[in-house]
This record gives structure tokens, C-alpha cells and sequence, in this order.
């Protein structure tokens, strides 16, 4: 089987985010780049089929920008045959992405049975790659995966929705499947699998290499800037058990009449 | 003028509320509403009061459920009939499974899960949190129309003074093709309450609870108020909560009116998740949790004593 | 000049071990140490994946790493547990005398098992009544045949209760003091070895500690290491390579201690304002920081040196009371720092002071350190 994986790399969760004095992005200079933790579910589902069906081949692809190549090593280290970087700013919309991961998968020349995705990055949270892709490519997609099993050509998705209810999917193959936390335990990368992921084959494409122009850019991002800071709240000291019914009947009343939240 | 079409997901008799949260803002502009299948009278009204002027009930094979082909199908067609401008949906499950194929079938761009947005003129700018909210960013849509965009639930509050629309009811019937991926099985998550993300209360518990088993008293508070349960990572590492309860930058975003965190200190990614919640509770034994600096209401206290005592507190006065 | 950065593949091998320490070791670190229990489910998944053994050559299965690589995973681990570190640790000091000085077949024999499965080894030097005195060690191998018959007692033995081989260290003669000493590699199960029960120690409570004696315990002749007479400079060879592992591993817990201290000085407030801003806990913090950065750039120069073939003694017998010292420093900073809260089990920081002190006193206390030092700076 011919495997992809579309992996990007975000800034750690412990970041502490700054804006640009221009309000153009974030500051990026001193951020640690780790592989979007719910991409690491999408290289280990790989993985999984891969070892239950021998011959297959997990082909990462990445667009993004290139100082740092930490995602697409982590997932060959994990245990991924190969990567495709495709060099483009930090500043690239879904649409873009979406439409260079369908050139770049296509310029490989291997034909997808299997492409997997994390449900979300977690610097933009736009959810929208996996569904462009699967469009653009004419197939299915099923996203927020938390089950995954191979039915004889096709797939038997598990998509969690609202409240933890889940939808079963019956999907043919090749379809694009979206990873969310709960569909497996991701490996860690094996110190004999990170010097080995040295001499995997990375091939290095520009946006026009695989047909992206910038034309194709859909939406505009500026004016970055904090979440405007809450003046500080009321703090009441309960640790002490004879002013705690007080103190909650104090605070109930605020929600009431102060907050007006009940 | 711009036209807008507003997709639209019904719960029970009525439509998500999310809907009548984005036609309060189009205000004076017209706007549409699609659905898949009938419409119940009750939400019917509820559109017409909200100004929402069409409402195209989308009918045919294959959207007895839902699925990302069918139910994108649908809505092109009606896209293409009416040449809408801009297509919203509030960004549900469902709303951001769906609005990006449907954008990708019009080759068209999307902004997703805006928080405010204007129609100054008739073209939208949207606010969007990055970083699960750590920044703020303007959102615009540019290229082929009509432009997507999803709405975070509970962000821009329901509109008192929007003026009532014509509310016309037409069936339209639409035709899906095959579809590659379906629904064999739907089954009912645990919880009959509202879902984290949709969530008005939402009442949370970090590693302090100690135990699966402790998020009982959690419970309790939560049937009293109507409120959602959600956990910090902590305690959904360590078994004490499920995935699908966890609130942070790995977890869900949350926007309710009211979030009383228990046992959480709040570290960065939590704080990622739930900042925008309008009033946020605090308790925790430690006077120096970083929660504090977000809440609105601190209790410096152990979690185990007060939550009872709230619990009671609230069936008194609700 | 020195280029200061790690390699790519550095940063990624760090990375990778600090990420299993920080969320496989550190979370269950308190509990093993109050069990007093080794966690042997939690080793197993550091052999898995290639923490454990970093001294054996890719010739026989190993990963090949270079002294500089197993300090900076040493320095990792330490990070998550001193304790488990020390298991991880004994295992590369007694492998290191089959990889330095053993005979091919012996490498074959001994080292490529520890690549094919997660096996413990134990190094075993030091007697009741020999500590830091190791050349006046008592333990016997008299030539029976073609083969030696090992007699003795042995003391504070890591992993003895596990292991699967133990290289002992023993004499053919006390007379000929550093001259008779002679190492050999004794397989779990040979007859006549008895194992004590577990110690119950200060710190360092999840690694497992137990006395031996070996009761004419038969030894053939192939599991000599080189030739009889020659343990004493297999011994101070042994010692070059695993005093920066050790050095590294105070570096990796002190630096733990850092990070709790820091996080803590930030967040907890005190006369209106966090301890961060007072004045007093900013120089210790500037202290605890400038004792880091010392202890690092020594472990790095001592394996540095090894992987450039050069003589290291002395920079490793500085790494090594340098960084213990100061990692005992530190961690005992850090309680301060945390005040009540710092002596409570409740958080994590007693714990790392009484790990520290372990490792100002095994292979080699931090005085025999400096008797190392002024012999070498004196001759």
C-alpha cells in the first residue's frame, strides 16, 4: 500500500505566543517546533497498517517553511520510509496547503490508498486541509477519527462527534482519514530509528514545483495581537471549614446578581 | 448586496442556537437558510424572528444522515441556484467537516470557527483565535465566491434587536450522486448533555480530583446547573476523564458563559482553551494556581469541601 | 576553538530521552521511591528504545554512540529519576569493561544478549571492608586446572537482585596489591554465587542494592578479561568512560531540581509578590544556574576528550566532583526555595536531594575525586 501521511510542524503548547510589532504573525525566533501532536496519531496509524500489510510504504508530506525539518524527522524516526518538504513560508492558507499536498502526491508518482491526516494543527486550528484534499483528489474523507480498522478494500472509521457519540463510517479506499487523540498510543522515536531517519530520502519542492501559485492564496491573516487581559477577579480565602459556607453563598449570589451567569 | 446563506443543523424541535447567533449579525442584509430534511414549525420560527428571509429545505437520496459528500452536494447545488455571496455555518461537528468541502468545490477560501465578524459594506472581516486563543488574529476571504465561514458557538451571543425576516419555507430537491464514504452505525455518546464546544455551563476538574471515581461530585454540580463536564489534560492522562471531556490546546475550545474550574491550576494549555469563557470559578488549595489570574471569582480552598457546599448552594437558588 | 552546538542528531536523541523521561520516568519516579521497587516495566521500555547499554559497538548490535551521545542521554534520563538511572547506568559499567578490553569472542558472548533483550548487569568492585580502598580488595580467584575459583564478599552491588552477568572484580593474589587484581565475567546462576537482600537506602530507593558472596563460585578461563593481573587497569579504564556518565547523571537531576525551583519561585507569592522578585531567592537561583552551566561544559569536555582518543582523567575526576557536588547544592537549594513545601513528599524536590547525595559517594567519593586530581596535577 502507498501511505501518506500530511504532517505539519507547530510551535510547542508550552509556547508562550508574542505577536509581531507589525501584527503579521508571531514572533518565531525562539519557538521550539514539535510535530503537531494530533499528526503523531496519523504516523502511528500508519505505521499500524503498514505492518499489518507488508510491501506498504508512509511517505510524509509537509509544506511549510524550512529552517527546521524537526516534524518530517520525528515521523521518519517514528518509523516512516520517506518525506516530501514542500518549501513555503510560514504564511500559507489551507487552501494552498491542501493544493500543494495534492501536487506533491501526484509528483511522486505513487498512487495513495491510504491518506492520513491529524484532525487539527494546533497553531491555526482550521480543520480544513483534510477536506480540501480529499475534494481535490475526488475522495472520501472522514474526519475526527478514533478508530481505524481495514475492511477487505475499504475502511471502518470510527468519527466522534458532539457528546462522544460516534459515527461509523463505511469508507472505500483511498480515502482521507483525519487522526484525533484516543485512536492509538503514538510510539516515541527509537534512538537506533533517529540515526536511521538520517539517511531516509527527503525530497525538497517549491509551491510552483507542485503547481501553487500565489493566486491560489483564499484568505488573508493580520493583525495579530493578545486576547485583551480581564481586570483582575475576586479571590476569596476557604481553606478554613468555618467561612466556606459563607464564602460559596457570597459567590453563588455574585453569579446571580453581579455576573449574571444563572 | 451580498447574499448570505446560513447552514443550519437542528436539535430536537429547534435549530442550533449558533444559527440564530449569526443571523443577529446580518442584520439588515439578506439572508438565507439552508437545512437538510423538514423543518419543525418551532424553528421555523425561531429563523423568521432571527430575519432569515428563504429557507430552503434540502431534500433527496442519500441525506437521510449525514456525510461530508452527500450533504457538500446538496449545498452546491443550492449554491449554484441562487449564487450565494457567503456561505456561514456555526462550527459544529458537523459545520467544519462540512463547509471545507464544500469551499474546495467552489475552489473557494474559508475562514474558520471566527469568534466576531462585521459585514461592513457587505464584505466580511472576521476575529479568529490562533493558538487555541493565545492570540487574536483578523481573518479575510479573498478569490472565487462565494467565501465559507464557521462561527464558534456561544461567541457572539443571541441579537435582541434583530428584525424579523419573511421566513418563506420551499422544499428544495437536490441530487448527491454516489457517495464513497457513509454512516452504517450512529452510537449515542454516554452523555445526553450539550457537547463541550456547545456547551453554556461547563463545570471541570483537573488532577486534584484524584480519581475517576471523584468526578461524580463534579456530576452532581453539573445536573444542578445543566452543565457540561470537562477535564484538564492532568487528569485525562492519568485515566480520570476521557478524551472527549478534555478542555486546552489538545483538547476542545471552549467559549460557555459560565466555566467553574475545580482542581485545575491552569497551566498555559488549559488557560488556551477556555480564556474566552465570559465568567470563569476558580477553586484550588493553591492561593498561586495560575487559574486565579483568569478567574472572576477565586476560591482558595480544597475542591472536595466547597464543591458540595456549591452544589447545595445552587439547587437553593435555582 | 570548540563549536559548543550539539550535532542534529544530538538534539534528537536528547529530545527523544528527555521526552521518555519527562513522561515515563518523572510521573512514576515518587512512587517506585517509596515502594522501593525497581521499575522494571519502565526500564524495559527505555531498552526498547535504545537508551539502555550506550556502550555497546554496532559491531555486536549496538547503536554506536559516542561517549558525548550516552552523556547527554545520561543527562536526560537523570532528568525523569536519578534512581532508575543508576540501573540504567550499572548496566554500562559493567558492560564497558567486555566492550573496552574483551576479546571478540567475548563481545560475541556477552555483549550482543544485551542487545537482543533487556538484561541487567551488575559491576561488582567494592567489599565491606574496601570502599574507596579499592586495590586492598579481598575477594579470591585461585587457579583450579583451567579454570579459577572465585571466593568472597562483595558490597553495595547495583542490580545484583536482576542481573543476568556480573563482572567481578577479584585477586590472584593480595600481596601483589594492584598487580593481583584481576576482572572476570560470572553468569547469573553459576553455582556458589549468593545474593543478599535489598538495602534500604537514603535515596536512589528504586534501584536495587544488595551485598554478594561468591562461595567457591567456578570460573573457566575464557571469562577472563584480558589476562589475570590486569583488572586494575581495566578498572581505571572502566572509571574514565563512567565517571562523565555519572557526572551527567547529577547534571540531569540537579537541572530537574532547576526546573521545579524556577517554576516555583515564578508562581509562588510571597510579601505581595512571587519569590522570583525578592532579591535573595534571585542569587540563589543565579547560583544553582551558574553551577548548571559549570557542571555541563565539564561533562561534555570529559567525553569529548574520550571520543577525540585523549586522556581524560583528570576533566572526568572534575566533572565528577564538580557536578555531584554541585548537584547536592542545588537540589538542597531547591527544598530551600520550596520551603515547607520542599520537605513534604508531597513534592518532588526531597526526593532529589536525597538522590543527589548518592552520587557524591559511589564510583568514586568526591574526595577520592580530588585525590585523583592533585596526583594528576602533581606529577
Amino acid at each position: 500500500m502507498n501511505i501518506f501521511v500530511c504532517v505539519k510542524q507547530v510551535p510547542d503548547t508550552e509556547t508562550k505566543v508574542v505577536p509581531t510589532g507589525d501584527g503579521s504573525y508571531i514572533e518565531t525566533n525562539s519557538i521550539k517546533w514539535i510535530l503537531n501532536p494530533y499528526d503523531e496519531f496519523a504516523v502511528e496509524q500508519a505505521l499500524q497498517v503498514k505492518a499489518a500489510n507488508s510491501g506498504s510504504t508512509i511517505t510524509v508530506v509537509r509544506v511549510g517553511g524550512v529552517k527546521d525539518t524537526e516534524a518530517l524527522r520525528t515521523a521518519m524516526a517514528m518509523g516512516a520510509d520517506e518525506a516530501i518538504l514542500i518549501e513555503a513560508g510560514d504564511n500559507v492558507d489551507s487552501y494552498m496547503t491542501a493544493k500543494a499536498i495534492k501536487g506533491a502526491i501526484e509528483k511522486s508518482g505513487k498512487n495513495p490508498d491510504l491518506i492520513l491526516t491529524g484532525k487539527q494543527a494546533i497553531d491555526d486550528d482550521c480543520l480544513q486541509v483534510p477536506q480540501l484534499l480529499a475534494q481535490m483528489l475526488g475522495m472520501p474523507s472522514v474526519s475526527v477519527v478514533v478508530g481505524f480498522e481495514q475492511d477487505g478494500d475499504g475502511y471502518v472509521l470510527k468519527r466522534e462527534i458532539e457528546g462522544g457519540t460516534i459515527e461509523v463510517y463505511s469508507a472505500n479506499s483511498p480515502a482521507v482519514v483525519a487522526c484525533n487523540k484516543g485512536l492509538n498510543t503514538p510510539r516515541y522515536p527509537s534512538l537506533p530509528g533517529i540515526i536511521k531517519a538520517k539517511r531516509k530520502p527527503m525530497e525538497k519542492w517549491t509551491l510552483s514545483d507542485v503547481g501553487v501559485a500565489d493566486s491560489d492564496r483564499r484568505v488573508n491573516y493580520s493583525n495579530f495581537q493578545l486576547p485583551p487581559e480581564k481586570p483582575p477577579g475576586k479571590k476569596f480565602e476557604a481553606m478554613d471549614e468555618g467561612v466556606q459556607a459563607s464564602v460559596v453563598s457570597e459567590v453563588v449570589n455574585l453569579l446571580r446578581t453581579e455576573a449574571k451567569v444563572i | 448586496m451580498s447574499k448570505i446563506l446560513v447552514f443550519s443543523e437542528l436539535a430536537g424541535e429547534h435549530v442550533k442556537t449558533v444559527t440564530m447567533e449569526i443571523l443577529g449579525k446580518m442584520d439588515g442584509l439578506h439572508a438565507d437558510v439552508a437545512v437538510v430534511g423538514d423543518l419543525p414549525q418551532a424553528a421555523l420560527d425561531d429563523l423568521a424572528k432571527y430575519g432569515a428571509q428563504n429557507i430552503h429545505c434540502l431534500k433527496g437520496d442519500n441525506l437521510e444522515k449525514y456525510s461530508p459528500e452527500g450533504y457538500a452536494a446538496a449545498l452546491k447545488t443550492l449554491i449554484d441556484e441562487h449564487g450565494y455571496d457567503y456561505v456561514f455555518a456555526g462550527s459544529t461537528s458537523m459545520g467544519k467537516d462540512l463547509l471545507p468541502r464544500v469551499a474546495g468545490m467552489c475552489d473557494a477560501g474559508m475562514a474558520t470557527e471566527v469568534t466576531n465578524f462585521t459585514m461592513d459594506g457587505g464584505t466580511f472581516a472576521g476575529t479568529r483565535p490562533f493558538f487555541a486563543g493565545k492570540c487574536l488574529a483578523k481573518v479575510e476571504v479573498q478569490g472565487p465566491k462565494p467565501h465559507f465561514v464557521t462561527v464558534r458557538p456561544n461567541a457572539l451571543g443571541l441579537n435582541d434587536s434583530t428584525t424579523a425576516g419573511a421566513g418563506t419555507k420551499s422544499e428544495v430537491a437536490v441530487s448527491t450522486g454516489d457517495l464513497k464514504a457513509i454512516i452504517k452505525e450512529i452510537v449515542k455518546g454516554a452523555s445526553n448533555k450539550l457537547d463541550l464546544t456547545e456547551a453554556n455551563i461547563i463545570v471541570s476538574g483537573g488532577r486534584a480530583l484524584k480519581s475517576a471515581e471523584n468526578f461524580k461530585i463534579l456530576d452532581e454540580m453539573a445536573n444542578v446547573l445543566g452543565a457540561t463536564v470537562g477535564a484538564s489534560r492532568a487528569a485525562v492522562d492519568s485515566g480520570y476523564a476521557t478524551h472527549d471531556m478534555q478542555v486546552g490546546q489538545t483538547g476542545k475550545t471552549v467559549a460557555p458563559t459560565l466555566y467553574i474550574a475545580c482542581g485545575i491550576s491552569g497551566a498555559i494549555q488549559h488557560l488556551a482553551g477556555m480564556r474566552t469563557s465570559k465568567v470563569i470559578v476558580a477553586i484550588n488549595t493553591d492561593p498561586d494556581a495560575p487559574i486565579f489570574t483568569k478567574a472572576d471569582y477565586g476560591i482558595v480552598g480544597d475542591l472536595f469541601q466547597i464543591v458540595p457546599l456549591l452544589t447545595e448552594e445552587f439547587k437553593k437558588v435555582l | 576553538m570548540t563549536d559548543y552546538n550539539y550535532a542534529p542528531e544530538q538534539v534528537e536523541i536528547r529530545e527523544a530521552a528527555l521526552k521518555f523521561a519527562k513522561n515515563e520516568m518523572l510521573p512514576r519516579a515518587g512512587e517506585f521511591d517509596q515502594k522501593q521497587e525497581l521499575p522494571l516495566e519502565i526500564l524495559t521500555k527505555a531498552w526498547e528504545l535504545g537508551l539502555v547499554n550506550t556502550c555497546i559497538p554496532t559491531e555486536y548490535g549496538g547503536a554506536g554512540f559516542s561517549t558525548l551521545d550516552a552523556v547527554i542521554i545520561s543527562e536526560s534520563l537523570a532528568y525523569g529519576c536519578m534512581g532508575m538511572n543508576t540501573a540504567i547506568m550499572a548496566n554500562d559499567l559493567a558492560l564497558l569493561p567486555i566492550a573496552l578490553f574483551g576479546s571478540d569472542e567475548q563481545k560475541k558472548r556477552f555483549l550482543t544478549p544485551f542487545t537482543e533483550s533487556y538484561k541487567i548487569a551488575s559491576f561488582c568492585l567494592t567489599e565491606p571492608e574496601q570502599g574507596s580502598d579499592a586495590a586492598s580488595i579481598k575477594t579470591t580467584l585461585k587457579k583450579d586446572g583451567d579454570d579459577y575459583i572465585l571466593n568472597g564478599q562483595k558490597m553495595w552491588i547495583t542490580n545484583a537482585g536482576y542481573a543476568d552477568l556480573f563482572v567481578v572484580y577479584a585477586t590472584i593474589d593480595p600481596s601483589l596489591k594492584h598487580k593481583g587484581i584481576t576482572a572476570c565475567v560470572v553468569e547469573k546462576g553459576t553455582k556458589g554465587i549468593e545474593i543478599g537482600k535489598a538495602e534500604h537506602k537514603m535515596g536512589h530507593r528504586c534501584s536495587d542494592t544488595r551485598a554478594m558472596n561468591f562461595n567457591n563460585v567456578r570460573i573457566p578461563a575464557e571469562n577472563i578479561l584480558m589476562k589475570a593481573g590486569s583488572g586494575w587497569e581495566i578498572a581505571k579504564k572502566t572509571l574514565d568512560h563512567s565517571r562523565p556518565l555519572v557526572a551527567a547523571s547529577a547534571l540531569g537531576g540537579a537541572q530537574c531540581a532547576f526546573d521545579h525551583a524556577i517554576k516555583y519561585a515564578k508562581e509562588r507569592k510571597q510579601f505581595g509578590k512571587p519569590l522570583a522578585k525578592h532579591q535573595a531567592i534571585q542569587f540563589m537561583l543565579a547560583d544553582m544556574a551558574i553551577k548548571l552551566e559549570n557542571s555541563r561544559n565539564l561533562v561534555h569536555k570529559a567525553a569529548w576528550l574520550l571520543d577525540e582518543g585523549k586522556e581524560n582523567t583528570k576533566i572526568a575526576s572534575f566533572a565528577k566532583a564538580y557536578a555531584a557536588d554541585s548537584c547536592m547544592e542545588i537540589t538542597t537549594d531547591a527544598v530551600q526555595i520550596f520551603g515547607g513545601y520542599g520537605y513534604s513528599v508531597e513534592y518532588p524536590v526531597e526526593k532529589l536531594m536525597r538522590d543527589a547525595k548518592l552520587i557524591q559517594i559511589y564510583e568514586g567519593t568526591s574526595q577520592i575525586q580530588r585525590l585523583i586530581i592533585a596526583r594528576e596535577i602533581l606529577n
